[in-house]
Formats: C-alpha cells, sequence, structure tokens
C-alpha cells in the first residue's frame, strides 16, 4: 500500500529527525526512515561537541544558526539533551601553532564572524588549569559545550513524532524512485510517496545520491572514541589541540571522553568497526602528557561511529543539482552534531519557502560537478 | 613460568585456564602447533579448579574429589609445549585475531591463526530487593575465598537460591567449620514436574550420585527451607536481616551475611565484544554462541569451548576443549590431526558429558520474580538505576538496552553492563511483550575490561610511526 506524505526523508540520525522536527514546526507531515533505530550510528556514538570553534568559513553561518537553537534546545525537545555551555577552547601548544590561531582569528573578524576569541597562556590556564604551562595560549568560543548525542537524538526524534512525523525504524528504505510526480520509496511492504525527498542517510547517503545520478566524493569513516571512569572534576571546557588530533571533555559525572578523530575500521555492511589501538595509545599519549591527572584513569569502553566524509571535508546540503524536490543533507564528514538542530531547521526553509536568509551557497553538491548537467 | 608472551603470532591461542581451555591448550600443543594459553587468575584451574596449584586446603576431602581431577589436566598442558601466561588479562580481541592483553600493568598485542574463546560462565544476575547492601555476595565470590584463602564464614550466614553449585558451596563451607544459619531454596515446585521427564538420563548421569550425597550432607547440618519466594535483604547501610515468603507465611531472620547464587550463565563479554553472533537460549535463560559443532563461531578462526559456549559443567568443558582443539588441528596441521583421537570419539564423550543437562537445566531453571525485578530494586549497580526508572524509559520509547542509554546511563558505568545486562533484557522483554531475542542485549566494546590510559598509552608504538621516527 502507498502512503502519502508531505516529505520522505531517509536517515534517522541527528539531522534526519531534526529536519523531520522542523518540518513538523511550518505544519508539514513527514515520513522519516531508518533502517536501524534513530541515533543508532554517528549521531548516536559520537563525542557530543557543541562547536562553533574551528569550524572552515563555509559553514560558520550554518553553524551559528544551530548555536542559537542548542541555545533554547530544551523549549524545543522537552529535554535538555545534556547540553552544557562551558565553552569550547583550541590549545596552541608552540609559538607557530599559535601564531596561526591570531591568524585565524583575525580572518574571521575581517569576515564579521566574532565568535572565535584569540586567548594568551594566563587566560589559557583560567579556563583549562590542567593544561602545560608549556602551552603559549589559544582561542576560545564562548559559547560552545556539549551535549549527550545519543539522548538528543532520541529527544529530536520523540518531540518530531509527538509533533505528527511518522517514524519507521528498523527497515531500510529501498528502490527509491521519482514516478509520476512524485518521490516514492519502499519500505518493506508498505510504500511511501511525497513530493520532497531528503537524503540524510549518513554513511549510507552517498549511495542513496550516486544510485539518483549525481555521485559525490564520499567514503565511510568510523572516527574512534574512548571514555574514561570518573576522575574528580578538573576541567569545564571542551578542549581540542591545534596541532595534533585530539578533543578532550570532562561530563559533570566525572567521566572523560577522549577523541580527535583517529579511525577504525568500518564494515559497513555489518554495521560494525574494528577499533585500532594503536591509534587509541597515540591519543591516550597526548593525555598522558597534556594533563598527568589522568595518568591513573581507567579506559571503561572505545567504540566508533560509522558516517560520511567527502573529499573536502564539507557537508553536502541543500537541493538536489539535478531533480526537483530532492534534498541532500549528509558528509558531515566528522562535525556534524552541533550542526543538526540549524541544518533541520534551515532545511525546512529550503522546503518550505524555496529559499533560506542563512548563507549555505557553498555547501551545495553542484561544487563536486564540474559542469552543469 | 614467562611473564610476556614469546612470539608475536601463534598457531593457536586459548583464553582461560579452566577445563575447557587447558584441555584445548593441551591438544593443540600436543598436536606440534605453536599453543599460548592466557589466563587472568593466578594460577590454572579456572573456577572449578580455582587455585588447584596452590590453594591452602590440603585436606583433600573438603573440596572433593572433582575438584582434585584437575590436577591431571594441569600437569599435561604443562608438560605439553604449551606457553601459558598466567595473570594475563585479555581486554581485547578482534575480527583480525589480534589480542590485547594486559600483563603486570603493561599492555602488548600478539596474532593468532586460530583463537580458542574458554572464558567460563558468571553467575547469573540475583536482583532481589536490597542485595546491593554491604553484607550481601555471590556464592562464587564465597567461592573463590574458600578455594583461594580457605576463609569460610563465621557469622550468622544465610544462603539463598537454587542450583548445584550452591549445594557444593554449602558442603564445602560445612566441612572447613564454617557457619550457615539457613539456607533458602528458591526452587520452584512446578519445576520438579517439568524436570521429571528428563529425570532418567539425570540418574544415571554421575552428577546424580553426587548430587544427592552433598545434599544430604548438607541437610544433617543446615535447616534448609524450601519453596520460598518474596526474597529480600534487608538493613540500613548493611544486611540485618533476610525476608521472605514460604508456605504462605512471611519469615524474618537475622544475618550478617547472605551469599546468592541462582546458577551460572556463559560469560559472553569478550565474544560479543569481538563482533561473534549470539542467540537467546530459551531454557537456560542467558545469551550463548551460536556455533557449529566443533565449536565455531560467527567469526572466521575463534571457536569457543567450555561454559562460554553454553552451561555444561566441568566434564563436558574439556570435551568442548578438545574438540575446538582438533578442529583448529585439522584446520592448521592436517596430518598432526590423524595421530590425535578421533572427532567422533570426542562427539561421544561430550553426549556421556551432557547426560542429565536438560534435567539440570529445568529443574534450577529461576523463577521470574528472581530475574525480573521491579519496583525501587537496583538493577544497574554503578549509574543506580532502579526497575521502574528502567520501565518508565519504556513507556516513553525505549526499546532495548542499547537505546535505553539515550534515556538512563544503565550500562555506561565501569562495569559497562556486565553485571546488569541479562536483567536489562529481560526486563524490557517483559514489559515490551517481546522475546529477550527480539529485545536484544548491550553491544560490548573493548576494552572487556578496564585499562589505565598510561597502560595504553605506553602501548609500543606502530610501525608507520617508528618509520617516522627513524627517517627523522
Amino acid at each position: 500500500m502507498t502512503k502519502l506524505a508531505d516529505a520522505i526523508i531517509v536517515g534517522g540520525g541527528i539531522h534526519g529527525c531534526s529536519t523531520a522536527l522542523h518540518l513538523c514546526l511550518a505544519g508539514m507531515k513527514p515520513v522519516l526512515i531508518e533502517k536501524d533505530y534513530a541515533g543508532r550510528h554517528a549521531s548516536g556514538v559520537n563525542a557530543g561537541g557543541v562547536r562553533q570553534l574551528a569550524r572552515h568559513v563555509a559553514e560558520i553561518p550554518l553553524s551559528i544558526r544551530s548555536m542559537g537553537i542548542w541555545e533554547r534546545i530544551e523549549e524545543l525537545v522537552d529535554d535538555s539533551c545534556g547540553f552544557e555551555s562551558h565553552g569550547q577552547v583550541l590549545v596552541a601548544e608552540n609559538d607557530s601553532e599559535f601564531d596561526a590561531c591570531r591568524a585565524r582569528v583575525a580572518e574571521l573578524n575581517a569576515l564579521g564572524f566574532t565568535h572565535e576569541e584569540l586567548i594568551d597562556g594566563p587566560e589559557l590556564r583560567r579556563l583549562v588549569p590542567a593544561v602545560a604551562e608549556s602551552c603559549p595560549g589559544g582561542v576560545v568560543s564562548r559559547r560552545d559545550g556539549a551535549a549527550e548525542p545519543a539522548r538528543t537524538t532520541t529527544a529530536i526524534r520523540r518531540k518530531a513524532e509527538a509533533l505528527g512525523a511518522t517514524v519507521v525504524e528498523g527497515v531500510a528504505a529501498t528502490n527509491i524512485r521519482k514516478q509520476d510526480g512524485l518521490w516514492r520509496v519502499d519500505v518493506g511492504a508498505d510504500s511511501y510517496a511525497a513530493p520532497v525527498l531528503v537524503n540524510a542517510a549518513g554513511a549510507w547517503a552517498g549511495r542513496i545520491a550516486a544510485d539518483l545520478g549525481e555521485p559525490v566524493p564520499v567514503e565511510t569513516v568510523a572516527p574512534m572514541l574512548m571514555i574514561t571512569s570518573r576522575v574528580p572534576h578538573f576541567i569545564d571546557p571542551v578542549v581540542i589541540l591545534r596541532g595534533r588530533k585530539l578533543s578532550f571533555k570532562q561530563f559533570a559525572n566525572g567521566t572523560v571522553l577522549i577523541g580527535g578523530g583517529h579511525l577504525a575500521t568500518p564494515d559497513q555492511d555489518r554495521n560494525e568497526t574494528v577499533l585500532d589501538w594503536r591509534s587509541l595509545a597515540i591519543s591516550a599519549r597526548t593525555v598522558f602528557e597534556l594533563f598527568p591527572v589522568m595518568r591513573s584513569a581507567t579506559i571503561v569502553r572505545a567504540w566508533a561511529g560509522i558516517e560520511a566524509r567527502t573529499r573536502d571535508e564539507l557537508p553536502v546540503f541543500g537541493p538536489s543539482a539535478r531533480h526537483s524536490g530532492l534534498y541532500h543533507q549528509f558528509g558531515f564528514s566528522l562535525h556534524g552534531f552541533q550542526l543538526g538542530p540549524g541544518a533541520g531547521a534551515v532545511m525546512t526553509e529550503l522546503i518550505a519557502s524555496g529559499g533560506t536568509q542563512t548563507r549555505i551557497g557553498d555547501l551545495g553538491i553542484e561544487r563536486f560537478h564540474s559542469s552543469p548537467p | 613460568m614467562n611473564t610476556t608472551p614469546r612470539r608475536d603470532s601463534y598457531d593457536v591461542v586459548v583464553i582461560g585456564a579452566g577445563p575447557a581451555g587447558l584441555a584445548a591448550a593441551a591438544t593443540a600443543a600436543e598436536a606440534g602447533l605453536s599453543a599460548l594459553l592466557l589466563d587472568e587468575n593466578a594460577g590454572p584451574g579456572g573456577q572449578v579448579w580455582r587455585a588447584i596449584a596452590s590453594t591452602p586446603v590440603t585436606e583433600r576431602g573438603h573440596l572433593g574429589a572433582d575438584y582434585w581431577a584437575g590436577t591431571e589436566l594441569v600437569e599435561a598442558v604443562r608438560s605439553s609445549g604449551a606457553e601459558i601466561i598466567q595473570r594475563a588479562t585479555v581486554w581485547s580481541l578482534d575480527r583480525n585475531l589480534e589480542i590485547g592483553i594486559s600483563l603486570g600493568g603493561a599492555s602488548c598485542f600478539v596474532k593468532a591463526r586460530r583463537v580458542i574463546l574458554a572464558t567460563g560462565a558468571l553467575e547469573r544476575p540475583f536482583p532481589i530487593p536490597g542485595w546491593t547492601l554491604p553484607g550481601v555476595m555471590t556464592a562464587g565470590a564465597a567461592q573463590t575465598m574458600l578455594k583461594s584463602s580457605g576463609l569460610v564464614p563465621d557469622r550468622p550466614t544465610v544462603i539463598a537460591g537454587q542450583g548445584p553449585l550452591l549445594w557444593l558451596l554449602a558442603a564445602q563451607i560445612l566441612r572447613l567449620g564454617g557457619r550457615i544459619d539457613r539456607i533458602l531454596d528458591t526452587t520452584e515446585r512446578r519445576n520438579y514436574l517439568a524436570a521429571l521427564p528428563h529425570a532418567f538420563a539425570f540418574m544415571t548421569s554421575p552428577y546424580f550420585a553426587k548430587g544427592l550425597a552433598l545434599m544430604k550432607q548438607v541437610r544433617a547440618k543446615v535447616p534448609v527451607v524450601t519453596g520460598v519466594s518474596e526474597l529480600a535483604a534487608v538493613g540500613d547501610g548493611q544486611l540485618a536481616t533476610v525476608t521472605y515468603l514460604s508456605a504462605g507465611r512471611r519469615e524474618t531472620i537475622p544475618a550478617e551475611l547472605l551469599l546468592l547464587h541462582q546458577g551460572v550463565v556463559p560469560n559472553v563479554n569478550l565474544a560479543m565484544a569481538t563482533g561473534i553472533e549470539h542467540r537467546w537460549d530459551d531454557l537456560q535463560l542467558c545469551w550463548s554462541p551460536v556455533l557449529d559443532r566443533d565449536g565455531n563461531t560467527s567469526v572466521e578462526g575463534i571457536a569457543i569451548a567450555g561454559d562460554g559456549a553454553g552451561i555444561g559443567g566441568a566434564e563436558a568443558a574439556i570435551v568442548r576443549g578438545r574438540i575446538a582443539a582438533r578442529a583448529a588441528v585439522e584446520a592448521l596441521a592436517p596430518a598432526a590431526a590423524a595421530r590425535l583421537a578421533p572427532m567422533a570419539s570426542f562427539n561421544a564423550a561430550l553426549v556421556r558429558a551432557e547426560r542429565g543437562r536438560i534435567f539440570l537445566d529445568t529443574l534450577f531453571r529461576p523463577a521470574p520474580q528472581f530475574r525480573i525485578p521491579s519496583d525501587d530494586t537496583i538493577v544497574c549497580r554503578c549509574e543506580e538505576v532502579s526497575a521502574k526508572d528502567i520501565l518508565d524509559a519504556v513507556a516513553i520509547g525505549a526499546t532495548g538496552p542499547n537505546q535505553l542509554k539515550a534515556y538512563r546511563r544503565t550500562g555506561m558505568g565501569p562495569c559497562q553492563g556486565r553485571l546488569c545486562g541479562l536483567t536489562v533484557t529481560e526486563l524490557m522483554a517483559q514489559a515490551r511483550g517481546k522475546s529477550p531475542q527480539e529485545i536484544g542485549y548491550y553491544r560490548l566494546r573493548a576494552p572487556v575490561k578496564p585499562i589505565t590510559l598510561a597502560e595504553l598509552a605506553a602501548v609500543p608504538k606502530t610501525e608507520a610511526d617508528v618509520n617516522a621516527v627513524v627517517r627523522g
């Protein structure tokens, strides 16, 4: 049986769920199709960083838009999502890194962005008392913070459903096609039809785009994370390094999340990843050097989520260059979690009004097509 | 005995030196394969033969003939040429058969062509009201103290639950002069009827006579209350009394120590973290790995033997260890396999060893009230999550143990669900009217045992890193 909807969203990550929620707020009735369950992959198991800091200029407007939504996330989804705003700090470990920080902040200021702020050594140590004395300074984005990813994605999904979205979990969307002016998708024994299709399928979105004739240079990656046992509270902001792969966050309960983008080997078809302990050991060594207080903490779990990374490490976001009614929202390349709330809002504007005030022009899929189709 | 593995890779790595692991390592090494046996205890033996090479309990009758039977197998493995490393904690195993090992505070990796997991059993959770009070412990923990250190209870002590090991422990405590004030048998009366059709097979098994003798010994010295239900541990910050219902009457007895036991389940932690497929076993009420006749799992090159393959007891574990090792020899050195006893003889031995198992599984099947708690009873001890908390999360959309983490921190604490996993699965299955198989289990991940950050930081660098330094 074919069921009609206002929009079909493929993928129940934070992006698909957020777009479903915002479409509902705009009075539409979307159906969201998720082959596992909402938040099963990258959206539920990422580091939870809510970060405007150190983003590529092309996605800063979307990030800023999203930040505004994060700051009232509880009003939006009736759950705090564990969101805390203690800032994010980029640490320069030597003078040349600090010079790069200075240049970056100047560049942003020239473009009119003020969220990143250069800090000297004393301010760095005020914000991050445990950091090594040798670090000359860094950059802070004070409104940034972190949230609990699975809780956030689940809360957004739940709210979307409460507002009228149909959420279908545990069955993959297949046979995606456009027929008689409508997008049609088979989901088990059912079919859905809608004038709008949103491709938010994360690591699986590249296949959908390619099947629809819009291939994108995208690969499946699995960034690794590990979490420690509880240690006495010693740090508030999220810390990332300028020169080495490390992100570092202590939760209110004392556990510490260590990430930074070292990759596991994904097995997309098995929904599995094989961890690379020698790379995790590099992260452990970095933490060992920077935060001696962490040396006796125990590592209780390590994992990796499966997601998509594009060639230029920027998302594919916006309308299709080839089909009307098709929208892409994928390829967030290890930094899509913070963008989720804002991207859903902007996507809804694109779908409902045909345009948005938020500058997203550099994120379109057409950037990968050398000549127009 | 050495402290670190002598080689980077082995034909066969066996994990766990209980009956199955000892048999597997001996068989593989005797056939000429390079074999490494890793075990986290101070000496070989696993739980059933714990401390067999070092126990201070020298009066052999106190621990029973089955205990001392392990000596022979330990001797066999020691003379087989297998490399044995004790106090080696395996914290990671992956599809590539790379094994992460913690040894005296330092970690290293070895590769294997075949891995045989013999990680044995764990006690089934027994989440009654008050089970987290100081003074309440598992029978298994008490038995560990007894075997390793000769320690037995000397304060007012109650043992509650069911199963063969409960009676064995009671007998061992009494023989060593320990104190037991009362035994509360929680076996459901209807289980006796259900088990009856399987009784003949059991009566012809070696367990029958031994079991009867044990129970007789214990009953001669300790009052045993049968048909116990609504069991609870009570106390203000420390166990003070144990209350229960029997024959329609509520009883309360003072106790300083309550030992709980309602059987054992396969220790699936390492196997699941490796990605090995498991299925819910409706008779044994636990997860068991999906295995072929030779014990091979869904992951190429990894087999499971012993109670980790499904509870079968020590006799069956020895045979399953030999079967898995023989299959490894067949795969890696077919010529050597011809010199081993034929697989058919092992299979016949396994049938004998497993005789009576269905009777025990049916008779000692724990009642739902002792597996699926309600109200304020704690389920997840690490994060202090109660049964009611979990039911509340189910009511607003949590569908399984992994989804539950988005609502409650169950399984996210230091034990990573190793203690509460079965309880959470069964509780959610009941609440949602689904089977445990449909509800599923926590996705377990390495490290299966915690390692310190300093230990991971000290792991040798990758070859690429080393080369980068060399090139300068």
